[in-house]
């Protein structure tokens, strides 16, 4: 099997034009160390991947090669990334993890890209003992999976918090005023994410005191949102809730400010914290709230947004790239910790805690993070965090206050 | 009446998304699996001369048909024309192009991802509301509406009044017999492919105003058209429009009244219906 | 039964027993590759059962293959896994029945591209109707190995197979051949096509139901996107078509060079893997259009010829 060179070579290069030959001498006596990554290049998630995924990646490799590789008892030995393209298909997954493990005897491996793609790699992670630092998978099912399969760790939050935060703040927002009523129209895609949101956002409602006025799925890919926007508009809502996708929450925000749809808080979820959301919408996505957020103020995601468009010339964007980012810097920690016996490195992980991007992180007894963003808000052309289970530096939310078109 | 008018709308979308497919199976008899391809490449070439300078895409429109055109007589004529020659039937042509086309889409979208790379793209190009009898449409909609009834128009026009859309019109209808009366079938068969691919690629820089894309999504709207070119009826231009804006007017009255989660189930129902009832389409021929 | 008959028998039987001794050798990575391969040995074989005498190219495993996916994952908390496979199979028949009815009079092209739309179909009721129901996500954690799946998929083949031979002899399969041959002929000397054919559709219907109920353990989390993907059905097709679907193991010598062809340029060149893929896609319809089963015959014939001349 080829291993990917590009990656080393990039690095060589930067390493030299930086530093000259002395660093590069010192780098080149150990052996580099493998580090395997699957994710979709190509099918309905490729577009998503290509967002929060692959560039973390890349930008991680490049910056530990430059600081001349990771420290594994005493040596400093760079790192090569193979990636593998799972074309969106699990059963791909399964067999490019396989050949990772056996063929390129990686020593490590990058969690795979969406949940089910990260839950299908999961028997094969456990298999040959590789810990799976997963970002975007999000489940509520986390105490089995992780009973299961125990070196399996989540960091980007479960479903059920994602739903409870939105309902929280809408409470919040109700309870200071700038709700004037208890009226949702709650639309979701029909896909898995879409429906288990949906699912458990509407007891979490109906709890709350509110009333669900409009309550609809609609088709994966389905861009022609006009009805459901109309619909949703006709029922009169204080708040519109969208389980949304990336295609779809594009199409739901135009057809929103299309209709006038005239609310005090607009949420769609996955992507509404894309900077290509920001830069379609300008000025009218001010106001719109969304799955995830970030604490953009923080140094250390500043230094980190900067570093990713140096590196891979797109913005990050404000939720699962830092995320991402995150849960290498934890792997480089855990490596750096305890070198590369696997074993080792996952008994680290469920105790230490780790610096990262997003601030300090560590893992409950379910491998899971308790600490992350729930629901930002697009605030003066940046998407906010406004809503966390204990990141620091939430912003505190605001009213949408038209479409100011 | 607010329903048929965003069904019309969608309609619109659908025709522009299926014409080119049209001419491509109904003329040259190639079931195009990579139409899609084209058509999201036809979207993001709007959508990189909208970004890099501003330029409307109905403007590109003039760079992005004769683009394709040639790429598409290009690719008539290495891979296609074999397999006609190949072909002892109607019948392995079709699975014959159904296989090479669904190869061409691979290779399509192996192309578009190294050139434009994976990620989605969307701008926002006059994504205004226009008022009409009380009710929002969003203009770059309208705009493209207006658009699909310009190029239907013309390839209408076309088709029935001039002498090569006369003889388009006879390979459609028995390629046999026009092969007879002095109809170089293979070269009007190329400009057909070729033709429809520059409808296709235009319709994809009209969508593009308002649909997000990426690499991987032809294959949606290759699906789309290949439903509304049968439930049209091949070969002929009138079924398509029909078609089409009977499909958005139908998803867009079961997604108002209904439930919009069965939008695509109340189209392939259509779509079963009327080849139940009309197995030729609504204005096709019955193949003898 | 011929001696000849018996020969193939003991054959396949010996074939068979050497596949499923492939968990043993304890590697991961060609079980993994093997599993694939008897993955679409199974869903290519059944294909090619219908379309290879009816000459209908169907699009539709797809479909079937999400439906016994979903049954496994809809039932999972109720019914035992056993009764659930065997119930995907039956849903999958029923389906394929009801299509075959609806769809099979029409001419070859709209059976196409119907069945093309099925998966999408399907995939939406199923979605809609766990929408409504408020079922949340679904998870199939069970203690199934890859060993099991893989023992589980060589045994689907070994029935497969069998049904194969079985339709073949049977007045079925003369009626079928018939009806390839010239539907007309077929319909004047008295045999009811429609019957013949919604029977046979039945079969691939019904495989390709269970063969996604036996893999629904090894995806674990099931979600429309993955279970319905439209590739699977192109997949198979081309799979049976670069075999060669008129003779019955014609699918198995197109499955597994592509099986290895598909694993080699995955591996190799991941950030091409479509554009390769689709290359090798068009060389096989440029190069191969009869696919292996016509080379092989092709080249036989040559060398009797040639023996004939010397």
């Amino acid at each position: 099997m080829k291993r990917r060179t590009t990656l080393k070579m990039t690095a060589a290069l930067a390493l030299s034009s930086m530093f000259g030959g002395a660093a590069l001498a010192g780098s080149h006596s150990a052996d580099p160390i493998v580090i395997g990554a699957v994710a979709p290049k190509t099918g309905p998630l490729a577009g998503g991947a290509a967002v929060t995924h692959w560039p973390n990646i890349r930008l991680w490799a490049e910056q530990v090669n430059a600081r001349g590789g990771l420290n594994v008892d005493g040596t400093m030995r760079m790192v090569e990334i193979i990636e593998y393209d799972d074309q969106t298909n699990p059963g791909e997954t399964i067999k490019a993890v396989q050949r990772l493990a056996t063929q390129d005897e990686a020593d490590f491996i990058i969690a795979p890209f969406a949940t089910g793609l990260n839950i299908a790699a999961a028997p094969i992670f456990a298999r040959y003992g590789y810990p799976q630092i997963s970002v975007s998978n999000i489940t509520d099912q986390v105490e089995d999976l992780a009973s299961k399969f125990p070196n399996m760790f989540f960091t980007l939050g479960s479903t059920s918090a994602f739903a409870s935060d939105v309902v929280r703040i809408l409470s919040e927002m109700r309870d200071a005023g700038q709700l004037t009523g208890n009226r949702i129209a709650m639309v979701n895609v029909a896909d898995a994410f879409g429906i288990e949101l949906a699912a458990a956002a509407r007891p979490l409602f109906k709890e709350a005191g509110f009333e669900i006025v409009y309550d609809t799925s609609y088709p994966l890919g389905t861009q022609d949102l006009s009805p459901v926007v109309k619909a949703a508009k006709d029922a009169a809502p204080n708040a519109f809730v969208a389980w949304s996708y990336p295609p779809d929450t594009f199409g739901l925000t135009e057809q929103a400010i299309i209709e006038d749809l005239q609310v005090e808080a607009y949420y769609t979820a996955v992507a509404t914290c894309f900077p290509a959301f920001g830069a379609r919408f300008g000025a009218q996505a001010e106001g719109i709230l969304g799955a995830g957020g970030v604490n953009p103020d923080s140094e250390a995601f500043k230094e980190y947004a900067a570093a990713h468009e140096a590196a891979t010339g797109a913005k990050p964007d404000y939720w699962a790239s830092a995320t991402t980012y995150a849960s290498l810097q934890i792997l480089e920690q855990a490596i750096e910790a305890v070198g590369l016996d696997r074993e080792a490195v996952s008994a680290h992980l469920k105790e230490a805690t780790f610096t990262t991007v997003l601030g300090d992180i560590s893992f409950n007894e379910n491998n899971f993070n308790e600490a992350f963003w729930t629901v930002g808000q697009w605030q003066d052309g940046v998407f906010r965090g406004v809503a966390e289970t204990g990141r620091e530096g939430a912003s505190s939310v605001r009213v949408k206050s038209g479409w100011g078109s | 009446m607010d329903i048929f008018l965003t069904g019309l709308l969608l309609g619109g979308t659908y025709a522009l998304i299926a014409m080119g497919l049209n001419l491509q199976y109904g003329v040259a008899r190639i079931m195009n699996l990579a139409n899609g391809e084209m058509l999201v490449a036809g979207g993001f070439c709007a959508f990189w001369f909208y970004t890099a300078g501003q330029v409307s895409p109905f403007l590109t429109v003039a760079i992005v048909a004769p683009l394709a055109f040639a790429a598409n007589w290009l690719i008539y004529q290495v891979m296609l024309r074999p397999l006609v020659k190949r072909a002892k039937t109607r019948g392995q042509l079709e699975s014959d192009s159904i296989l090479a086309t669904f190869g061409l889409s691979f290779v399509a979208v192996g192309l578009m991802l190294a050139v434009f790379g994976g990620d989605y793209f969307n701008y926002s190009y006059l994504s205004r509301p226009v008022t009409f009898a009380g009710e929002n449409y969003g203009l770059n909609r309208v705009a493209a509406f207006c658009g699909a009834v310009v190029i239907c128009g013309l390839l209408y026009l076309w088709l029935n009044q001039s002498r090569a859309g006369l003889s388009m019109r006879a390979i459609a209808t028995a390629p046999a017999s026009a092969r007879l009366v002095g109809i170089s079938v293979g070269h009007l068969a190329a400009i057909a492919f070729a033709l429809g691919g520059a409808v296709t690629a235009t319709g994809g820089a009209l969508i593009s105003t308002f649909l997000t894309l990426d690499a991987s999504t032809g294959v949606m709207f290759t699906l789309k058209a290949l439903i509304i070119v049968i439930m049209g009826g091949v070969g002929d231009v009138r079924g398509t429009i029909v078609a089409a804006l009977l499909l958005g007017v139908v998803e867009t009255l079961v997604a108002s009244l209904i439930d919009p989660g069965l939008t695509l189930a109340a189209a392939y129902t259509l779509f079963i219906l009327i080849l139940l009832f009309r197995p030729q389409g609504l204005f096709g021929r019955r193949q003898t | 039964m011929t001696a000849a008959e018996i020969r193939t028998l003991i054959l396949a039987a010996l074939a068979l027993g050497v596949a499923a001794l492939l968990p043993l050798t304890g590697s991961g990575y060609w079980l993994g590759l093997g599993l694939n391969i008897a993955m679409f040995t199974v869903l290519a074989t059944s294909w090619a059962l219908f379309s290879g005498p009816t000459h209908y190219i169907s699009l539709a495993t797809a479909a079937f293959f999400g439906l016994g996916t979903y049954t496994v994952g809809l039932g999972f908390e109720t019914l035992p896994y056993w009764s659930l496979v065997a119930l995907a199979g039956i849903l999958g028949a029923v389906l394929a029945a009801l299509v075959g009815l609806a769809t099979l009079r029409l001419s070859g092209v709209y059976f196409v591209i119907f069945t093309l739309g099925l998966a999408e179909l399907v995939r939406q009721v199923i979605t809609w109707a766990q929408n409504m129901s408020g079922q949340k996500g679904l998870y199939v954690l069970t203690d199934i190995t890859e060993d099991h799946i893989y023992w589980q998929l060589v045994g689907l083949a070994a029935l497969v197979y069998l049904v194969g031979w079985l339709i073949g002899r049977s007045r079925l399969g003369f009626a079928l051949r018939i009806i390839g041959d010239d539907e007309e002929v077929a319909r004047h000397s008295g045999i009811d096509t429609a019957r013949a054919k919604v029977l046979l559709f039945m079969v691939p219907g019904a495989v390709a139901a269970i063969t996604g109920a036996m893999l629904a353990p090894r995806y674990v989390y099931i979600e429309p996107a993955l279970a319905f993907t439209p590739m699977l059905s192109f997949q198979v097709v081309i799979m049976a078509l670069l075999g060669g679907a008129g003779r019955l193991w014609g699918p198995l010598v197109g499955v597994i060079p592509f099986a290895i062809l598909w694993e080699t340029i995955s591996s190799t060149f991941p950030n091409q893997t479509m554009l390769l893929l689709g290359v090798s896609f068009l060389v096989i319809v440029y190069v191969l259009p009869k696919g292996f089963v016509g080379l092989i015959d092709t080249v036989r014939r040559r060398l009797s010829n040639r023996e004939g001349w010397t």
